[in-house]
């Protein structure tokens, strides 16, 4: 007796909640665009934020909406950017792009002038300087922004990979069919 | 079934080819030439760089200080011979990526001059901190392999109050037998380490661990400590990583380290029987560290022996006094097969660290296919430190890091136990290794982004304050100027005023002269 009613009790239970959850997901249902879901899907999921929006699904939104490039997700690399221009049938150039490796800015002290544009613009105070002294990219606190290139007028200031050290030197993930 | 059988005490380990017969009957070569120069890097041991304190162009006597420790956790280093600086310059080190590292360069005289030693006396009349800052003065660290500063763990036994000095002879490593052949031949100074060592830790009793395949050395050992009760000295059965120091505490004491604690914990400090040789020189002789005994073996190497190496000699002029056939070699090593780092290139200073050079030819290597997983658990069986290998490097593979560090991945010690057994062989300790340095750089990254928050708030706050000021200094400037024109102001209905009054005057003066006129 106890065996039946409680083969009734979750039957039914089962048969109500299975059935009101598919009501609620075919009337409740939040619209949205499913390529910005599939654009979503493709990205790396951190919501790290080095895009400039706020988390992956923002970014996948812009992407979508055309106000973004497919380009840019740094920790994607260029298998991303080829996924997304193959999904929005963009044509991007593939043969200049490279897989994000932390870069710093670096001053060349031949061309410098010392117009302290670029320190007034670095949101981390990482160029020290003066006016007319040359100035210096302290490689610790700089986050590879490039807005400091952009200012340069003399294009002195560059990008360059960050040097591996013997302390930040560290082994490779091993290639293995394990 | 036989798991059962065997000792409690010893979990996991493996029994390689020991390959120590080459080198073990052979006496330690003390007559290595002069080198040219010497290549000695700042830093050798595990804590903060020792920062230079000599200058281009200076002459140096053997033994002189040439760069200082800095802060509690760290080395200085000496010269290893006399002459003058050549160079201070970054130059590539003994480490699998030949990355330069910084390093004193010493162009050697050929005379070979000690500056003036002060040996004491009598060394053990010393105060027990007086011996551990000669050992720290002296540049001694752990020769075992890991490098420590060993005054800092003598000045870490002397305030934990300890209760046993564990010596570790085990050198399980295959190839090596530089302890071995230095436990024969010069027992006696070690034993008189070890109880220096036992004075600058006012600890009671020692105990040397040796394993069974050094009798020779145990039988050295124990003649050298017949006459003093307190330093036992035993035998350990060969199984690697005997000498991983929690295994051979573990063996000896049949207690166990824990996980996040150190062996001070239970009362028991680990020096390795090398580093007991050099407190010896350090304090009685007054003699920096500045050589010490490496195994040189491998089939490339047609005299295999330990030899007295000067620190900074260059690996490739040890391989030359050893006669290795530069041509045959397939893989150079910096340590033992299993643990030790395979160097690129041999144009690289020996270090304190170095145990041995390897020098093995491709008979000696080889690199099989990596085959998947078959879960056969070999590797668990085989962990020293009781961890589950395939578990982890499943993890890893799937970038789930977290989840590796769950399974007990920062208890991992590398000894590649693991990595030997495993039928497929899977790089293992190769996975382990990716992982730990991953950890390491997502630690570093989550601090360069709270740093750069931090910078972004401060350069915020500041430029919030310029702001206001500049706004209160409008302000001010306004309020100047408001003020002063309504001074002008003033000044001028005054001068109105006064002008009025004037007019008044003159008028009323005017009326009384016209009126004095009538």
């Amino acid at each position: 007796m106890y065996i039946l009613s409680a083969i009734v009790i979750l039957t039914a239970l089962g048969l109500f909640l299975g059935l009101s959850l598919g009501i609620a997901a075919k009337y409740l249902r939040v619209e949205s665009d499913p390529l910005i879901e599939k654009v979503e899907a493709l990205m790396p999921g951190s919501q790290c934020g080095q895009c400039g929006f706020p988390g992956c699904r923002p970014a996948a939104e812009a992407v979508v909406s055309g106000s973004a490039p497919v380009t840019l997700c740094p920790p994607g690399g260029t298998s991303l950017v080829e996924q997304l221009a193959k999904l929005l049938g963009v044509d991007v150039d593939l043969s200049q792009a490279k897989d994000a490796e932390p870069m710093v800015a670096r001053v060349s002290e031949d061309t410098c002038t010392g117009c302290t544009r670029c320190f007034k613009v670095c949101p981390t105070d990482a160029i020290v300087g003066a006016a007319k002294q040359i100035h210096a990219v302290v490689a610790d606190a700089c986050i590879g922004c490039e807005k400091c290139v952009n200012v340069c007028p003399t294009e002195c200031l560059q990008m360059h990979p960050i040097e591996v050290t013997l302390r930040d030197w560290r082994w490779p993930k091993p290639m293995a069919a394990a | 079934m036989l798991a059962l059988f065997e000792n409690p005490r010893l979990r996991g380990g493996i029994h390689a080819e020991e390959h120590k017969a080459e080198t073990s009957g052979v006496p330690i070569a003390l007559d290595m030439p002069l080198p040219k120069k010497l290549y000695i890097p700042v830093q050798q041991h595990v804590g903060k760089p020792a920062e230079p304190l000599v200058k281009v162009g200076e002459k140096v006597l053997k033994g002189q200080l040439l760069a200082y420790s800095q802060g509690t956790i760290s080395a200085p280093v000496h010269a290893p011979s006399s002459g003058e600086i050549a160079d201070v310059m970054d130059f590539p080190a003994p480490h699998p990526s030949a990355l330069p590292i910084r390093t004193i360069i010493i162009e050697t005289d050929g005379l070979d001059q000690w500056q003036p030693l002060k040996a004491p006396d009598d060394p053990f009349a010393l105060p027990a901190e007086e011996i551990c800052a000669l050992v720290g003065a002296a540049g001694v660290v752990g020769l075992g392999g890991a490098v420590f500063p060993s005054a800092v763990k003598l000045d870490l036994g002397r305030k934990n109050k300890i209760h046993t000095l564990l010596i570790n002879a085990g050198e399980c490593e295959p190839y090596l037998t530089c302890d071995d052949r230095l436990m024969q031949e010069r027992a006696g100074e070690i034993v008189t380490g070890i109880r220096l060592m036992l004075r600058g830790m006012n600890a009671p009793e020692a105990t040397v661990g040796i394993e069974d395949n050094k009798p020779e050395a145990f039988i050295a050992m124990r003649e050298a400590c017949a006459e003093f009760a307190n330093i036992n000295v035993v035998q350990v059965p060969t199984r690697y990583p005997m000498g991983w120091d929690r295994q051979m505490l573990r063996y000896l004491t049949g207690r166990e380290i824990p996980a996040d604690g150190r062996a001070t914990d239970i009362g028991v400090v680990i020096h390795n029987v090398a580093t007991a040789h050099a407190v010896y020189r350090a304090v009685c002789l007054n003699q920096p560290l500045i050589t010490r005994v490496v195994t040189v073996s491998g089939s490339a190497v047609a005299k295999p022996q330990n030899v007295e190496v000067l620190i900074g000699t260059l690996m490739s002029e040890v391989l030359d006094f050893c006669a290795a056939d530069k041509s045959r070699v397939a893989r150079l090593i910096m340590g033992g097969p299993m643990m030790g780092d395979a160097l690129p290139i041999s144009e690289v200073p020996v270090v304190k660290a170095c145990n041995g050079i390897l020098a093995l030819s491709e008979q000696d290597i080889e690199i099989p296919e990596v085959k998947p997983c078959i879960r056969c658990s070999t590797c668990v069986t085989a962990c020293p430190v009781g961890l589950l290998p395939l578990e982890m490097a499943s993890r890893i593979r799937a970038n789930q890091l977290d989840a590796a560090v769950d399974l007990g991945l920062k208890d991992c010690i590398n000894c590649g136990s693991c990595s030997y057994v495993c039928p497929s062989n899977i790089p293992l300790v190769h996975y382990f290794k990716f992982a730990s340095g991953e950890l390491y750089k997502r630690q570093q990254m989550d601090h360069k982004s709270e740093q750069t928050k931090r910078l972004i708030d401060d350069r915020n706050q500041r430029m919030e304050r310029i702001r206001l000021e500049q706004e209160a200094e409008a302000r001010r400037v306004m309020e100047a100027r408001a003020a002063r024109a309504k001074e002008q102001e003033l000044a001028k209905q005054k001068a109105q005023q006064a002008q009025q009054a004037q007019q008044s005057i003159s008028e009323a003066d005017n009326k009384a002269a016209v009126e004095e006129v009538r």
